[in-house]
């Protein structure tokens, strides 16, 4: 799974000599049409922010050949014997590929009552699925491989278990101690932890780029020293990624031992709405995919194009649904302080 | 007429050309962002870190233990809760060792609610650097004060936290700062990095600037009465002193002070303008349980008891675990104007 013997694949591809794909068509097409709903989510946010219908936006445009394949191999339910998801704040392109319905999102992002994850709390992207095992996105970078080495211990001992736990991230965020703690842990001896351990690295922090602080040279490496098994995958490829993730969560699932993956992804619209949300000339996954589809005769531009469309209705109808939704209560903020929202105002003890 | 975050990066600036900081770092302080909120633009000892915040403090530390001198900056206060058993570790240096190693440092960070930054972009801590004996804390509401505070902070043999109300960071001043120049738009142009700049090419051009120290602990008296004294810092202190022009019109005279210094505190500030107008009231978004006023209020009560003629009185972020996004949850959960006049209100309207 080198970088190098992909772009010797594609080189293939080009020249007509055309392999059949991998994965079977309808997989393919389910996967694209995921890809798909999710970019056009995505550019939807970043419509309701530009618009003034939202404070922020922070997401994943560039990052659907990784999260979309992610989302299709969770083993998805509630409790240790399903997959838990410990996602950060690019978790769109997965939830997507889980089920969740557009509206959801930008019930997030515009802070709605309605909105499942927050009550309109927190910013975009910031998820949660208690159903699906989808722990609440916060957004101090990193704590979330810790958490991961929790929800992997009780999954370890589950009778007969083959959850998992997934955490997703950065590249920049891999400097926190959370993250080498998320090393030493899910790898003691006779000890291992179930753990999907990933990074997203798009080679940048905010402004700062991975190659002023990285001394390793790929992140993986650092699994080595752990004897955690590693690969570095080209995000950007939807297939190639599906199939390293394929593979790796069932050696995960039958080992219950972690897998440390790093997927090099794009970062289409810079970091977020704080850096203009504009888009940058990088790799576009979601073309290029759509690119291998057509050269393969399984897709036409025009089914893209009506598929675009069709997307677009929806998130233009979830959009104005939204605008005529409650908005949270100001007395609101002092529910769920406690469980059943019991009393945490001290003027009423 | 600087906006605070020129003040800032002037203040640098002076500092790193005149006072020996040779270091001015953290998460995209360096080119080519020069800082989430732009303070560190331009300037010439300015690096990027690692995205590790307990990193960036114990450089800082080390750092000071050789006796050079630098600036270090946790991107949103929200995220220096990792460090706090490092930042306890520089408080208690010099006290532990009995005085044989001091840390001359100075950590900044962005505080406070009021840019609609949800959850994680609005926490305070001025209250929770109360709790960290052996740090000097400050928190300027305008341009002038923060130049003159970073210059004290550097120059201060002790650790001192430097909190930056991140809601005013964009707000000007009408005091200029020494040798800063009088068309604002010229200083624009001389120190604000252009967005256009894709190259990176682009250096600034530093006004002559000069000495100017607002001395740690000293507080001021940003509107001069006779009823009630309000005392608050950082970005509240706009509020308070808009509040005492409104009250004005209609006859009350509110007299408010800027404590600017967290600590040490200008207790001789407070008592003097208390004994003067017989009743207080204290206003800070950090969350009220424990919040440094109260310690302030407490002391009132001791030492002025019987020359007060109402309770003392704090107004401050309601106990909650986060600021919430949406507007209805955060005006309900940090001190909003009405707020403040209602407490003014009550407090001028007690009879003892
Ligand atoms: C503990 C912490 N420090 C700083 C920040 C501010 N911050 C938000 S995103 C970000 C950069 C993250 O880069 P990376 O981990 O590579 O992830 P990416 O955003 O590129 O996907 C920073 C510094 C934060 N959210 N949490």
């Amino acid at each position: 799974m080198a970088l190098s013997s992909v772009s010797v694949k594609s080189k293939m591809a080009k020249k007509k000599t055309r392999k059949t794909l991998p994965l079977s068509k309808d997989l393919l097409l389910h996967m694209h049409s995921l890809m798909l709903k999710s970019r056009v989510l995505e550019e939807r946010l970043i419509k309701i922010y530009k618009a003034g219908e939202a404070f922020f936006w922070i997401g994943a445009p560039g990052e659907e050949a990784f999260g979309v394949p992610l989302g299709l191999l969770v083993h998805k339910g509630q409790g240790p014997e399903y997959d838990y998801l410990h996602l950060h704040y690019r978790g769109t392109p997965t939830l997507v590929a889980m089920g969740m319905p557009m509206v959801d999102s930008i019930r997030l992002i515009m802070n709605r009552a309605t909105d499942p994850s927050t009550g309109g709390r927190n910013f975009s992207n910031h998820y949660c699925y208690p159903q699906w095992n989808v722990t609440p996105v916060s957004s101090p970078i990193e704590v979330q491989y810790g958490l991961a080495l929790g929800t992997a211990q009780v999954q370890k001992r589950f009778p007969k278990g083959r959850g998992l736990s997934i955490v997703t991230g950065g590249d920049a965020g891999t400097a926190e101690g959370d993250f080498a703690s998320c090393l030493v842990w899910a790898s003691r001896p006779k000890r291992e932890l179930p753990i999907l351990i990933t990074v997203q690295n798009n080679r940048w922090g905010i402004s700062t780029d991975f190659e002023s602080q990285h001394g390793e040279t790929h992140i993986a490496d650092r699994g080595k020293a752990f004897n955690i098994r590693t690969s570095v995958i080209d995000g950007n490829d939807a297939i190639e990624t599906y199939m390293a993730l394929e593979s790796e969560m069932a050696y995960i699932r039958k080992t219950r031992k972690p897998v440390l993956l790093e997927a090099r992804v794009s970062r289409l619209y810079g970091h977020s709405s704080a850096t203009g949300a504009n888009l940058i000339p990088e790799e576009d996954c979601l073309k290029r995919f759509q690119k291998t589809l057509l050269e393969h005769d399984l897709l036409t531009e025009k089914e893209i194009k009506a598929l675009w469309a069709e997307y677009e209705e929806e998130g233009r109808a979830a959009q104005e649904q939204v605008r005529a939704e409650p908005a949270p209560t100001a007395e609101s903020v002092w529910e769920n302080i406690y469980v059943n929202s019991e009393n945490g105002d001290w003027r009423k003890f | 007429m600087a906006k605070l975050n020129q003040a800032i990066r002037m203040a640098l600036h002076y500092a790193e050309e005149n006072m020996g900081v040779r270091d001015i770092f953290g998460q995209d302080v360096g080119a080519p962002l020069g800082g989430v909120f732009t303070v560190t633009q331009g300037l010439k000892t300015t690096w990027n870190t690692p995205l590790d915040e307990r990193g960036i403090i114990s450089m800082a530390m080390g750092i000071a233990m050789t006796g050079e001198r630098c600036v270090a900056e946790i991107q949103f206060c929200d995220y220096i809760f990792n460090t706090i058993d490092l930042l306890k570790i520089a408080g208690n240096t010099n006290w532990v060792s009995n005085g044989n190693y001091t840390l001359p440092m100075v950590v900044m960070t962005p505080v406070g609610a009021g840019i609609r930054g949800s959850v994680y972009h609005s926490h305070s801590f001025d209250s929770w650097a109360s709790r960290l004996p052996g740090w000097k804390v400050v928190m300027p509401s305008n341009s002038l004060d923060a130049y003159g505070l970073m210059l004290s902070a550097v120059a201060d043999p002790n650790p001192v936290l430097y909190l930056k109300p991140k809601a005013l960071m964009r707000v000007r001043s009408d005091e200029l700062i020494p040798g800063e120049p009088e068309d604002q738009r010229e200083l624009g142009n001389m120190i604000d990095q252009p967005v256009t700049d894709a190259r990176h090419t682009w250096k600034p051009k530093w006004p002559k600037l000069e000495d100017y120290r607002v001395p740690i602990g000293e507080a001021k008296v940003t509107r001069a009465g006779e009823q009630i004294t309000v005392v608050s810092w950082g970005r509240h202190v706009l509020l308070c002193n808009k509040l005492a022009d409104t009250l004005k019109a209609e006859g009350h005279s509110v007299e408010v002070i800027d404590l600017r210094s967290i600590y040490p505190y200008d207790w001789q500030a407070i008592k003097r303008s208390v004994k003067k107008t017989r009743r207080v009231l204290f206003v800070n978004e950090d969350t009220e349980v424990t919040n440094f006023a109260e310690h302030l209020a407490y002391r009132v009560t001791q030492e002025l008891f019987y020359e007060i003629d109402a309770p003392p009185r704090v107004l401050a972020g309601k106990n909650l675990p986060g600021i919430g996004l949406h507007p209805h949850l955060e005006d309900n959960s940090v001190p909003q104007a009405h707020e403040i006049e209602s407490a003014v209100r009550e407090i001028l309207a007690e009879v003892p």
